[in-house]
C-alpha cells in the first residue's frame, strides 16, 4: 500500500521533472537557432500580425475593464478614509507591476497559446512536421523560431496597451463617474507610478512571452493520436501556460522587488 | 510464433557490386510492446526501384521513417550513400535528407500553402530568391505530375491523387538521388494509380534516381519495381526480381500474391 503511494508519487515527480527538461531543451535549442540560423522574415511578421495585431482588442478590453472595476473597487475603500484622490496611485502601481502584465499573459495564452498548440499539433497528426524534417527544415527554425521572436516583440507591447487603457478606463471612471478631481488624480498617479514599476511590467511580459511560446509549442510538437489528441495538447497548453504565469508571477515579483522596490524611495 | 525462414537472393551481391545507396542491416523496431520489425536486412543500388511489399501494419511505412530518420530504430545500422545515420542529430541528418526525397502515403502538404507554395518550398528553403527561376521550376514539376493549371489551388480543395502527385513534386523538385514512396497508390482507383506507377516509372528514367515503393499493390509492385522485397513478421522474407517472385511456389509469398488469408497468419 505504502509502496505503491510512493511509487505513484515517484511517477508524477518523474514525470514532472522530464517535462520541465524537454521545455528546457526546447527553450535552448529555440535560442540556439535564432542566433545562430537565417531569420525567416515572412513568417516572423505573419506571426507579430497574429499575436500582436490580431491580439489588440482582446487585451484593449481586459485592460480597459480590469482598470475600470479597480478603479472603482479602490475608491469605495478609498473613500472612506477621506484619501479617494490616492485612487490613481493604486490603480497605476498595480496594473503597471501585477494586472497589466499577468491579465494580458492569460488572455494571449487563450488566444495565442491555443492557436499555436493547435497549429502545430495538427501539423505533427498529419505528417506535415515530418515532411518539413524530411525536407532537412529543423521544425524548431521554421515553427518555433519565428513565434518565439514575435511573441518576445509583440508581449511587451501587448502589456503596455493593456496598462494604457487600463489607465485611461480608471482615470474616466474616477473623474466622470465617481467625482475625484482630475489634476490630484493624475498628479498623484505620476507621483506614485516610477521608471522601475514601467520596467517591471514589461519585464514580466517578456519573461511570459518565453512560457506561453515554449508551452504551446511543446505541446503542438509532442502532440499525438489525431483530432483527440490534438484537443488534449491544446487544453494543456492553455491551462500549463495559465498556471506557468500565475506561479512564475509571484516568484518574478519576489525577484523583480529586489531589483525595482515598490513605493517612492 | 513460428520462425521465418529468409529466402535468401544469391545472385544479389554479384549483380550490384558497387556501394549500396541505401544499406538497412538487423534493423530492429518496438513500438511500446510490440516488435515491428524484427532484424530487417536491406540493399538498394545506386539506380534501382526496390519495391517492399507487406500485409497492411507490418511495418513497411515504419521502415521507410527509419531509413530516413523520421524514426529511431532500437537495434541495427542504416547507411545512405555510405554513410551511417543512426545517432546523427536531426541537424546533421539534414544533409542527408538533402538526398533523399520522401512521397508521404497522405501526400503530407502543408496546408496552409498552396500547390505552387508547397512545390516551391524546398526551393525557397534551400535559398532560391529568383522568382522567374522557381516559377519555371514549378511549371516543369506541374507538367511532370500534369497537374497545371492547379497551381493556386490549397491542398483541402485536391483530390487524393492530386495531393499525392503534388508530395511527389515538392520531394523531387530540388532532383534528389534517392526517392521513397510511401503507399503511392492506396486508396486511389486504378486509372489514377496507373497515372502514378508511369509517373514513377517515368521519374526514373528521367533522373535515374534510386526509388523505395512500398506497397500492398501487386500490380504497382510489378510495374515498377527492379526487385521487390516481401516483408514479413518484421523481417525480408523474399528478396527477388518480380519474375521471381511470380514464379515463387512458397505458400506464404502465394497467399499473399492472390490475397488468400487462410494461411496468411
Amino acid at each position: 500500500m505504502l509502496a505503491r503511494f510512493f511509487t505513484s508519487v515517484g511517477a508524477v515527480v518523474l514525470a514532472s521533472f522530464i517535462y520541465l527538461g524537454e521545455l528546457v531543451m526546447l527553450a535552448a535549442e529555440t535560442t540556439r537557432s535564432a542566433v545562430t540560423h537565417r531569420m525567416r522574415w515572412r513568417l516572423f511578421l505573419r506571426q507579430v500580425v497574429d499575436i500582436g495585431l490580431l491580439s489588440q482588442l482582446v487585451v484593449v478590453i481586459t485592460g480597459g475593464f480590469t482598470g475600470a472595476v479597480f478603479a472603482a473597487q479602490t475608491y469605495f475603500q478609498f473613500n472612506k478614509l477621506g484619501v479617494a484622490s490616492g485612487v490613481g496611485a493604486v490603480v497605476s502601481a498595480a496594473l503597471f507591476r501585477e494586472l497589466g502584465p499577468v491579465l494580458t499573459g492569460l488572455m494571449v495564452t487563450g488566444r495565442v497559446g491555443a492557436a499555436m498548440s493547435a497549429e502545430i499539433g495538427t501539423m505533427k497528426v498529419t505528417e506535415q512536421i515530418d515532411a518539413l524534417r524530411a525536407l532537412a527544415v529543423h521544425p524548431v527554425d521554421y515553427l518555433v523560431v519565428p513565434r518565439m521572436l514575435a511573441m518576445i516583440v509583440s508581449m511587451p507591447l501587448l502589456v503596455a496597451e493593456c496598462i494604457g487603457f487600463g489607465l485611461v478606463a480608471a482615470y474616466f471612471v474616477s473623474v466622470n463617474l465617481l467625482d475625484i478631481s482630475g489634476p490630484y488624480y493624475v498628479a498623484n498617479m505620476v507621483r506614485w507610478t516610477l521608471m522601475r514599476d514601467i520596467v517591471m511590467g514589461l519585464a514580466k511580459g517578456f519573461c511570459f512571452a518565453l512560457l506561453i511560446v515554449v508551452i504551446s509549442c511543446h505541446k503542438g510538437l509532442t502532440s499525438r493520436e489525431g483530432a483527440v489528441g490534438v484537443g488534449r495538447a491544446t487544453t494543456e497548453a492553455v491551462v500549463n501556460s495559465s498556471l506557468a504565469i500565475l506561479i512564475s508571477n509571484f516568484f518574478l515579483t519576489m525577484f523583480l522587488n529586489i531589483i525595482f522596490p515598490a513605493g517612492w524611495q | 510464433m513460428p520462425e521465418v525462414a529468409v529466402i535468401a537472393n544469391p545472385a544479389r551481391a554479384a549483380v550490384h557490386p558497387v556501394q549500396p545507396m541505401i544499406a538497412v542491416r538487423g534493423l530492429t523496431k518496438r513500438i511500446g510492446t510490440q516488435e515491428i520489425l524484427r532484424g530487417v536486412d536491406l540493399e538498394v543500388a545506386p539506380g534501382e526501384t526496390l519495391v517492399i511489399i507487406g500485409r497492411s501494419g507490418g511495418g513497411k511505412s515504419v521502415l521507410l521513417k527509419n531509413v530516413l530518420g523520421l524514426m529511431q530504430p532500437n537495434e541495427g545500422e542504416i547507411y545512405i550513400d555510405g554513410q551511417n545515420i543512426i545517432g546523427m542529430s536531426e541537424r546533421q541528418l539534414a544533409t542527408i535528407r538533402r538526398k533523399v526525397g520522401i512521397l508521404f502515403q497522405g501526400g503530407a502538404l502543408f496546408d496552409s500553402m498552396t500547390v505552387e507554395e508547397n512545390i516551391a518550398f524546398p526551393l525557397r528553403e534551400a535559398g532560391l530568391r529568383d522568382s522567374r527561376v522557381i516559377q519555371q521550376k514549378i511549371a516543369e514539376m506541374l507538367e511532370v505530375i500534369e497537374l497545371q493549371g492547379q497551381d493556386k489551388k490549397l491542398p483541402v480543395n485536391l483530390s487524393g491523387g492530386m495531393k499525392k502527385r503534388v508530395g511527389l513534386a515538392r520531394a523531387i523538385i530540388n532532383q534528389p538521388s534517392c526517392i521513397l514512396y510511401d503507399e503511392p497508390t492506396s486508396g486511389l482507383d486504378p486509372v489514377v494509380s496507373d497515372s502514378i506507377n508511369r509517373l514513377i516509372r517515368r521519374l526514373q528514367e528521367r533522373y535515374h534516381v534510386t526509388s523505395v515503393v512500398v506497397t500492398h499493390d501487386m500490380k504497382s509492385a510489378y510495374d515498377v519495381g527492379d526487385y521487390i522485397a516481401y516483408l514479413h513478421q518484421g523481417r525480408i522474407y523474399f528478396h527477388g526480381t518480380p519474375e521471381e517472385i511470380q514464379a515463387s511456389s512458397d505458400p506464404i509469398i502465394q497467399d499473399f500474391l492472390i490475397g488468400r488469408s487462410t494461411r496468411a497468419d
